[in-house]
């Protein structure tokens, strides 16, 4: 007995939460990863990545309005397109922002946090003047519905899993972007010398805007997953970065598996604790416990070791 | 700078005396009594900016938690005040006569222990700024001993931000939850929610503001201000010099800390409640918005700034409620990329040659070349 529990519930209750935590892992490494890789590659701080993940789960929604309206054959496979466009969507709005906005401020990042701060602010009004202020939430196709049953008690929701292995898939395809890709190489190239990578003929420019817009195209995937697990406001997307900027920041920028191993440990603390005390609380004790760790080692769980 | 001159330059000195005379003249006579109560509230967020301007602007130590500070001020004189409201004879239909309202309905039947001290207003105004600055300090030292600064401080200040506004929320109980502490009548027996009352603290604000202008012009002339400077543009000579930067920075956080505090001190006062919602992430960040539209290294622009973003918020947002989202957003980005100076560069850059101008066009009848502006 484990305070009014048995053993078997116990143990049940923290596979149960323990899964949720997994999905709740997955949106903060969808989204994490491409906040990491514009900070940690480029240095600036994208405020407004939230937006670009709601973005990404607007997009969701009307490939499913449009689909359930006018091509309703092809329902049960639109989350595929729809994670395609939200993807395109985000990525070129991120291009246009990089061109328009990030490119004049890459000497200032306390400036870039103000600006994209305001790039936040008029995409939200923009989606709340656009689909309104209510949350939308998307139908799901049937063979994403219900769950699995392991045990009598231990129940594993579909939508959940599709999201989780989505999320190996985008973030092994990151990996091979990043590590085994010409273009990951050049893009690495600038971060460790920007100088002598435009000297050897990489156009440091277009890697940067590049990058910047993969960033946002895994923020579109993301909230393409989101929308499974969620409903989309206009509002949304700020409720997560901060908890996304602490796991960038915990896991130490520019390290793909700090991200992953402090998203998941910031989620898997959340859910498990929030079974036992309140969500707000539970949520309370996980931020204070990172910024606390943050303060004991300010360059996170992982450093890349480069020379500066 | 002549010694006759204590503090300002002469050029100063009329920036300030204007200052002044627009807030204890002009406001006051312009506006009624429900205009001015306004004006009051919005310069409690100049206080804000001030310390932003002190902190950010000379020290580069950009904050985005300071609603932190300017709540917890708030809060402790709302505490004192709702303690003050809550007699038990005031509160007798109550299950638990003698506690606040809210306590009451979250099944709490005695005060917290931790409310208990601020049944004193002597230790309320202790509270009021020692609360915040001792978050402040050990925030900063764990900060800035280990050398962290830059985004990192930032993105921290936001998180703790963050943290405190569910913790405020979560634990209603304690703290009002999401609608804060509301329902303040008296302080020390007088209703402050009387006309006369919303007169005096207009000018006790205006005191305040102008001392903690003093006072920021002293710290921003002083040695230390000028090694501040140093610090920002760079940190590691003033390392190699023999400096303890860390101290410096921890100093000038705290110090921006306490003038937040009594902004959200004078804020409970004047506006007559204090909640969450001017503790969390959102305000904290338009606080920095104030700082930069007035200018980030002008002290006056502080005032100014805090004023005009929040009028145009109050006068946008009640006649075009979509548009204010865009106007605040196109702000933030404008102020970055278009005058990253603020209001007081495109003074001191457009319309100060001017003035100059004009005097010596008076004094010798003809134009001189405009003497370049010292800052």
């Amino acid at each position: 007995m484990i305070g009014d529990y048995t053993y078997t519930e116990f143990t049940s209750i923290l596979a149960m939460q323990g899964f949720a935590g997994l999905t709740l892992f997955s949106v903060f490494v969808l989204m994490a990863l491409g906040l990491a890789i514009i900070f940690g590659q480029m240095g600036v701080i994208n405020m407004a990545h939230g937006e670009f993940m709601i973005l990404g789960a607007y997009v969701t929604y009307l490939c499913s309005q449009f689909f359930s309206e006018y091509l309703p054959s092809l329902f049960s496979i639109y989350f595929f397109f729809a994670m395609i466009l939200a993807f395109a969507a985000s990525f070129l709005l991120g291009m246009l922002v990089e061109w328009g906005l990030i490119r004049f401020l890459y000497r200032r990042p306390l400036d870039t946090l103000l600006a994209t701060w305001g790039l936040s602010l008029i995409l939200q009004q923009a989606y709340r003047s656009i689909f309104g202020a209510r949350e939308v939430g998307v139908t799901l196709p049937d063979w994403l519905m219900g769950s699995i049953a392991l045990t009598d008690i231990i129940e594993i929701p579909i939508n959940g899993l599709f999201v989780m292995g989505l999320t190996i898939l985008i973030t092994l395809g990151v990996y091979f972007a990043m590590f085994r890709s010409t273009w990951g190489k050049s893009m690495r190239a600038v971060v460790q010398n920007r100088t002598m990578a435009g000297a050897v003929g990489i156009n440091t420019k277009m890697v940067d805007r590049m990058t910047f817009g993969l960033g946002c195209g895994i923020a579109g995937i993301a909230g393409s997953a989101f929308t499974m697990i969620g409903s989309t406001g206009p509002t949304a997307g700020q409720l997560y970065i901060v908890d996304t900027f602490l796991i960038v920041v915990f896991g130490g920028a520019s390290s793909l598996i700090g991200t992953i191993a402090s998203a998941f440990s910031i989620s898997q603390a959340q859910s498990t604790i929030e079974f036992f005390l309140s969500g707000s609380m539970a949520k309370v004790l996980t931020l204070l416990t990172v910024v606390g760790i943050l303060m004991l080692r300010p360059q996170g769980l992982f450093t890349l070791k480069i020379r500066r | 700078m002549s010694p006759a001159l204590f503090l300002f330059r002469k050029r100063e000195w009329i920036s300030f005396a204007i200052l002044a005379f627009i807030l204890v003249v002009v406001f006051p006579t312009l506006f009624d009594n429900f205009r001015l109560n306004l004006i009051g509230k919005y310069l409690t967020y100049s206080f804000v900016a001030l310390g932003l301007v002190l902190c950010w602007g000379y020290g580069g130590i950009l904050s985005l938690g300071q609603g932190i500070f300017f709540g917890l001020g708030g809060y402790c004189m709302a505490m004192f005040l709702k303690l003050e409201a809550s007699t038990p004879e005031a509160t007798a239909i109550q299950s638990t006569p003698g506690i606040p309202d809210f306590m009451d309905w979250n099944q709490l039947t005695s005060l917290p222990f931790w409310w208990q001290p601020f049944h004193s207003f002597t230790f309320t105004l202790f509270a009021t700024i020692a609360v915040p600055v001792a978050l402040a300090f050990i925030i900063s030292v764990a900060m800035f001993k280990r050398r962290v600064g830059g985004v990192y401080f930032a993105i921290i200040t936001q998180a703790i931000a963050a943290i405190l506004t569910i913790l405020i929320i979560g634990q209603q109980g304690y703290t009002g939850g999401v609608n804060g502490i509301t329902d303040l009548r008296t302080l020390l027996g007088w209703d402050i929610r009387s006309d006369n009352a919303r007169y005096v603290f207009y000018f006790i604000c205006v005191a305040l503001l102008l001392a903690s202008l003093l006072l920021a012009q002293f710290v921003r002339v002083s040695k230390f201000g000028r090694l501040l400077i140093a610090m920002r543009d760079k940190e590691d000579r003033v390392r190699f010099s023999g400096y303890d930067v860390a101290n410096f920075k921890i100093f000038i956080f705290c110090l921006s800390a306490a003038l937040s505090a009594i902004g959200g001190a004078m804020f409970t006062l004047q506006v007559g409640f204090m909640s969450p919602s001017f503790v969390g992430i959102v305000p904290s960040i338009e606080m920095v918005i104030f700082c930069a539209v007035g200018g980030r290294l002008s002290i006056f622009g502080a005032v100014y700034g805090a004023l005009l973003v929040n009028a145009a918020k109050t006068s946008l947002s009640e006649t075009f409620p979509e548009l204010w989202l865009f106007a605040m957003g196109g702000l933030f980005i404008a102020v970055v990329m278009v005058f990253p100076e603020g209001v007081a560069g495109l003074f001191r850059q457009h319309v100060e040659p001017l003035i100059t101008r004009g005097i010596s066009l008076v004094r010798i009848g003809k134009v001189r070349k405009p003497r370049p502006t010292a800052e």
